[in-house]
């Protein structure tokens, strides 16, 4: 579905990411992790279109998608989350989700019907944020809701363009323990809509969803294998995860 | 005071003022109420991009300059009788308003989309600059081309015709220019509802996310900006025909300038907002403009006193409401 091979960008002096090659294959989870500063963050931003890689190659559903913007890989499905909440301030949930309708349907460029009057627009909005368990909350402005809220909202989002692809930065930041359980649930649903690329810190929640992990240090791979044989990678141990469980 | 009501109270307001000039026998008063229509719908045009697309153009000036002098080169060819282009083809002036206005919105939009490819590149005060840039340019090329009376301006003897009313008598020209901007306002009003206006709505407040769901940002503010220049180019046109007169002058940064306080001053991103800032400023103008020759320098001061303040502007303190559709 989505092949990346050697993908580096270096900012100055520092090499954010050296030749990372990552795969995500149908129906999987697949975690990214790493220490903060190993390049995760670059990695997805480059894989989504916003920041140009010096070298390597994407391929996304067969095509080489290394010379599309960011928008023409949304439309091609592939659906990014940001680690930190990046939505319409002023525009309601509901209104939010419906913007990601116009980006999947390339509806941007109509300029009669009101949109608000739009009751299949509405619709297919309210199915995402059902999915996500907001569908109570679709009138409020998304200024007012809470960080929890907004996490979701992203999530929504995300679905609302009929994804061939996930891409999730960090979805549990800043979560308190009940609402990572319970985007843990959600994020083990997604894989059935499209596979997961996954960047998250919550080493609990990676082990408990991934079906593959890669890990990141000083921007190079050194492991991508399954969550057993990640957890007993002496390499990744000594990089990674001893630091967290000396 | 919805929001609504607060339109319906400028709009009326708009066509009382004529009125009274007419029942009073002051014909002043129907052209400073024809004055405030023209500058506001100019300013309507700079609320597309600035109040709803978030793109804060000092340029505006070359759309109502471009409108201006296609209205006046246009009568004035018309009434020479010799032919405004002969090659490649031969091309006659026309004092038909209709056909006047059809020019300048088209050579308005034109313009706006040569500068917003350009300039929309850019972002903050590098767009700022560019704009009042392109806008400069032109201001020194009409001055420098003598065949259109340069630095004098062209006089123009004659309104334009329009369905063989006789658009000299203030009332009527007063209700056409009216009805222009009534018809422009449901436009704008239906653009920014539609799915279209969502999108610009949503590209001021944050493009990454646009783009990450697979709209074209750049696209989305360019259409915005084109739609805007061929409005403020219409306004321009009639404003020619309102004065009989187009000079350099509607192109100078000054204009540019007054075209931005009355989209401030009136409340961003509101229909109506631009007509209540310019009738606020041309009313200063007559009663402070009467006491001293300094009056601008309090509308400087309210100005700071709304920027900082009531960034709503008078709609929004009408109203109390963040905006249109609250």
């Amino acid at each position: 579905m989505l092949e990346v091979v050697g993908l580096t960008k270096s900012f100055g002096a520092v090499r954010a990411n050296d030749e990372v090659s990552i795969d995500l294959v149908t129906g999987e989870i697949h975690a990214l992790i790493g220490p903060n500063g190993a390049g995760k963050s670059t990695f997805i931003t480059q894989v989504a279109g916003d920041l140009a890689p010096d070298s390597g190659s994407i391929r996304f559903r067969g095509r080489d998608i290394g010379h599309m913007r960011a928008a023409e890989r949304a439309r091609l499905g592939m659906a990014r989350t940001f680690q930190i909440s990046s939505l319409i301030g002023e525009f309601t949930v509901l209104e939010n989700v419906v913007l990601a309708q116009l980006g999947r349907l390339g509806e941007s460029m109509r300029f009669f019907a009101p949109v608000a009057r739009d009751q299949e627009l509405r619709n297919l909005a309210q199915e995402c944020l059902a999915r996500v368990g907001l569908e109570s909350r679709h009138r409020e402005r998304v200024s007012e809701i809470s960080h929890g809220e907004r996490r979701l909202l992203e999530i929504a989002i995300a679905l609302a363009l009929e994804p061939a692809a996930f891409l999730l930065d960090e979805p549990m930041a800043g979560l308190d323990q009940e609402g990572s359980r319970m985007l843990v649930g959600l994020l083990d649903s997604l894989r059935q809509t499209a596979p997961v690329l996954l960047v998250e810190h919550d080493m609990d929640a990676v082990f408990a969803l991934a079906d593959r992990i890669s890990v990141l240090v000083d921007g190079r791979l050194i492991a991508t294998g399954q969550p057993d044989a990640i957890r007993s990678d002496d390499a990744v141990r000594a990089a990674y995860l001893g630091m967290e469980q000396p | 005071m919805t929001p609504r009501i607060a339109s319906a109270a400028v709009a009326l307001l708009l066509l009382a003022v004529p009125l009274a000039g007419t029942v009073m026998d002051e014909p002043w008063l129907i052209t400073l109420a024809t004055r405030v229509a023209i500058l506001g719908m100019a300013g309507v045009g700079l609320n597309l991009v600035l109040g709803y697309g978030g793109m804060v153009s000092l340029g505006h000036a070359a759309y109502f300059g471009i409108g201006g002098y296609v209205a006046g080169v246009l009568a004035h060819h018309a009434l020479e009788g010799d032919p405004v282009l002969l090659w490649p083809v031969m091309l006659g002036g026309t004092d038909s308003m209709i056909v006047i206005w059809l020019v300048a919105i088209v050579s308005g939009a034109l313009l706006a989309l040569l500068i917003g490819c350009l300039s929309l590149r850019t972002s903050g005060v590098y767009f700022i600059m560019i704009t009042l840039a392109f806008a400069q340019m032109i201001y020194y090329f009409t001055i420098s081309w003598p065949a259109y009376g340069g630095e004098d301006g062209l006089p123009i003897y004659l309104r334009n015709s329009l369905f063989g009313l006789d658009t000299m008598d203030p009332m009527t020209f007063f209700l056409i220019v009216f009805a222009v901007l009534v018809v422009v306002i449901c436009l704008v009003s239906m653009v920014v509802r539609a799915r279209f206006g969502l999108a610009l709505n949503a590209v001021r407040q944050n493009e990454t996310r646009v783009r990450s769901v697979g709209i074209g940002g750049f696209r989305v503010r360019l259409v915005a900006f084109v739609m805007s220049g061929a409005i403020t180019a219409l306004a321009g046109a009639l404003f020619v025909d309102l004065n009989r007169f187009v000079s350099p002058s509607m192109l100078s940064w000054h204009t540019s300038g007054e075209i931005m306080v009355f989209v401030i001053l009136g409340g961003v991103a509101r229909l109506w907002g631009p007509i209540a800032g310019a009738a606020l400023y041309v009313f200063l103008e007559q009663v402070l403009g009467s006491m001293t020759d300094h009056w601008q320098f309090w509308v400087g001061l309210l100005l700071i006193v709304v920027v900082l303040h009531a960034r709503g502007g008078i709609m929004g303190f009408a109203s109390g409401q963040r905006s249109d559709d609250g």
